[in-house]
């Protein structure tokens, strides 16, 4: 019953760590579904990232490395669903399906070397005295890479979306191909190119999973991280800054109920298990009570096949 | 008196064919059902090497399918398709199989079933554990006496007999070596989920809890130990996990499944499987301690391994009073020893240890 056991500090350290890969996996699926394109394969992208990048760096020793191969891996997986869903106009929904499960065997299969092993630690930033100043030298200078890599991509999406012509251009896709066509975009082309960025980023988080956080290769230890990624897209009303905020919220709640369960408070186990699940869904309910502006914000031609000659 | 000659001597006939229709050259089909992936490194793992090991033995008189990440509200469907399949024998690994597998067992009077850690047996399903928590109680001397913060943890899983005992057990053996010393539990509500398993252990030793048992099937705690850069410790849990000794692996609760698993499938071969329930420790075999890491003191290994002697020898078992129940009321008096049946349906936990039994 000892809350004073819970510091702060190192209570926002975990709740960064455990929501990095759905952070990442998120900003990938909110760029992918901006353009139209419902992609349920998060999952399978975010498991065979997280062993592409633990193999490239259990073999290469750079966990640089290994971050590349996951997000060339997530994208490679991704490309899959492109050609299938926009070449051969198969069902998003279905396509995506398969793309989970097809991911998740073929980590597992690809990872038989790999169960066991260690890799070398991702470096922290290390800036010297500015690590030792109380709460902010940890909690804002102290991480690795990977975490700021993530928040400058949550920004760099916002303004690409927001201010330039390209991100306008991909918004239009989204929510009206046939107009978007009609003036001349290459829809199929950009749908997936916003595939394979969503890919990536469902590579990185994965790899963030078996690279820092848990760090080691084990089948099947996304666990589902890929489905939250796809409730947070949802969550955050398909803005990036939002996304962020789901993203910590699920994670902070996440790390919290571990730490009042360590620390001793009398909470049925139950609901803090299902905490972030219930906090996820009751933010949804509020979010969406006005349907129109909820309507608004989703993308119009979402999960919607495109053919240049319907 | 006559009836029942008839029908022994129809089953007896009945297996006898079976016997001979293994014998032709017909293999026996043995099925496997785990909870979690086959390369969790932990509990499932070790179950498929051994299960492997029986296949090894018997080579071609059997037939080996396997399951993996079967969950278990799902698993009577599994198991019903498995009979159908025409297996002979399925053995199943976790303790929420239970009751689907014994529901499945009513439908297929033909068929073996196996079930590990419950505690419901039928004519056709036996049930099978290891005695665990004599590994616990040594794990749990050794948590006591390494602790320098006096806080150890337990990673738990869901609040079964077995995990229940185990806590137990730990937490007597802790506060022997160590009066001082407190317990926290944290429940995860799975079996399998290493980044929670990380996120629990690194919330434990964020508390500055320094002597950590898990209670699930990966490697993630350990890995999270290790990876942590503290000075804290933990064991090995199904396997041996060995690739984290000396540190921060202390030593480890090893399942050697493989003795269980050859006899019971020979049964079938020859005929003569019965239902039955058979409960295992350190001295049978099917418990294994793992090696004590040089990164204990040797006074400590010293204990340890005359705690496991005393427990192998039958002198000394890990329940034995004066023990109360959580709630104060005596449950073992001086000298008591625990009854396997009160054991198996263990549904309280020990006096002085501060956990919330979710429902």
């Amino acid at each position: 019953m000892d809350l004073s056991a819970i510091s702060p500090t190192l209570l926002v350290f975990a709740l960064i760590v455990a929501s990095t890969p759905i952070l990442l996996a998120a900003l990938g699926e909110l760029v992918a579904e901006r353009a139209g394109v419902l992609n349920l394969g998060v999952e399978g992208m975010m498991i065979t990232g997280a062993i592409c990048g633990f193999a490239a760096a259990f073999e290469t020793g750079s966990p640089m490395l290994g971050f590349l191969a996951a997000a060339v891996g997530g994208a490679a997986l991704s490309l899959v669903f492109g050609f299938l869903t926009q070449v051969l106009l198969s069902n998003q929904v279905a396509t995506g399906l398969a793309l989970t499960l097809f991911g998740l065997g073929l980590a597992a299969m690809l990872g038989q070397p790999y169960s066991g092993q260690s890799v070398p630690a991702t470096p922290r930033l290390d800036l010297g005295p500015v690590n030792d100043i109380p709460f902010i030298g940890r909690v804002v200078f102290g991480h690795d890479w990977v975490v700021y890599f993530s928040l400058a991509l949550a920004a760099a999406v916002w303004g690409f979306m927001k201010y330039s012509r390209a991100g306008l251009i991909l918004r239009a896709v989204g929510e009206n191909h046939d107009a978007a066509h009609a003036l001349g975009y290459p829809v199929v082309a950009i749908r997936i190119a916003a595939i394979a960025f969503g890919g990536a980023c469902a590579g990185l988080g994965g790899a963030y999973i078996s690279l820092v956080r848990v760090p080691s290769w084990t089948e099947g230890m996304t666990a589902g991280a890929g489905w939250i990624a796809l409730a947070i897209v949802v969550f955050g009303a398909w803005r990036a800054g939002r996304v962020v905020i789901g993203a910590y919220l699920f994670g902070g709640v996440t790390v919290l109920q571990l730490n009042l369960q360590a620390a001793g408070i009398a909470i049925p186990g139950e609901i803090l298990s299902m905490s972030p699940y219930l906090i996820t869904i009751l933010v949804l309910v509020i979010i969406s009570a006005d349907r129109s502006r909820a309507a608004l914000n989703a993308p119009a031609a979402l999960g919607r096949t495109f053919h240049a000659s319907s | 008196m006559k009836l029942k000659h008839i029908v022994t001597g129809a089953a007896a006939a009945i297996a006898l064919a079976t016997a001979a229709f293994a014998q032709d050259g017909e293999p026996v089909k043995v099925a496997f059902v785990y909870v979690g992936p086959k390369d969790d490194g932990g509990w499932s793992q070790q179950h498929h090497l051994m299960a492997l090991e029986m296949v090894e033995h018997f080579g071609e008189q059997v037939e080996f399918s396997y399951l993996e990440s079967v969950p278990e509200a799902e698993s009577e469907r599994v198991f019903t398709q498995l009979a159908l399949a025409g297996n002979d024998i399925i053995f199943a690994t976790s303790f929420g199989y239970m009751d689907p597998m014994l529901a499945a067992a009513e439908k297929f009077p033909d068929v073996k079933f196996e079930h590990a850690t419950g505690y419901k047996t039928a004519d056709n399903m036996a049930n099978y554990a290891a005695r665990f928590y004599e590994g616990r109680a040594i794990m749990g001397h050794i948590a006591g006496r390494m602790t320098e913060t006096d806080r150890i943890g337990y990673i738990a899983s869901f609040p079964v007999p077995e995990v229940l005992r185990g806590m137990s057990s730990a937490y007597i053996h802790a506060k022997k070596a160590n009066p001082d010393v407190e317990m926290t539990v944290v429940w995860l509500g799975t079996w399998f989920d290493p980044p929670r398993e990380s996120d629990a252990t690194q919330a434990m030793i964020d508390q500055g809890i320094d002597v950590i048992l898990a209670h699930t099937d990966s490697t993630a705690p350990l890995q999270t130990m290790e990876a942590s850069g503290e000075e804290v410790w933990g064991f090995g849990q199904a396997a041996d996990m060995i690739q984290f000794a000396p540190e921060p692996r202390l030593s480890s609760i090893i399942d050697d499944w493989a003795p269980y698993y050859i006899e019971r499938v020979q049964a079938v071969i020859d005929g003569t499987w019965e239902t039955g329930a058979t409960w295992d420790g350190i001295a049978e075999g099917m418990v294994g301690i793992g090696e004590f890491s040089e990164a204990m003191p040797e006074e400590v290994r010293a204990e340890a391994q005359a705690l496991m002697d005393s427990i192998v020898s039958g002198e000394y078992h890990p329940f034995t009073g004066p023990i109360n129940k959580q709630d104060g009321s005596v449950w073992l008096a001086e000298g008591e020893v625990a009854d396997d049946g009160t054991l198996l349906g263990m549904d309280f936990v020990v006096e002085g240890l501060n956990v919330d039994i979710p429902n």
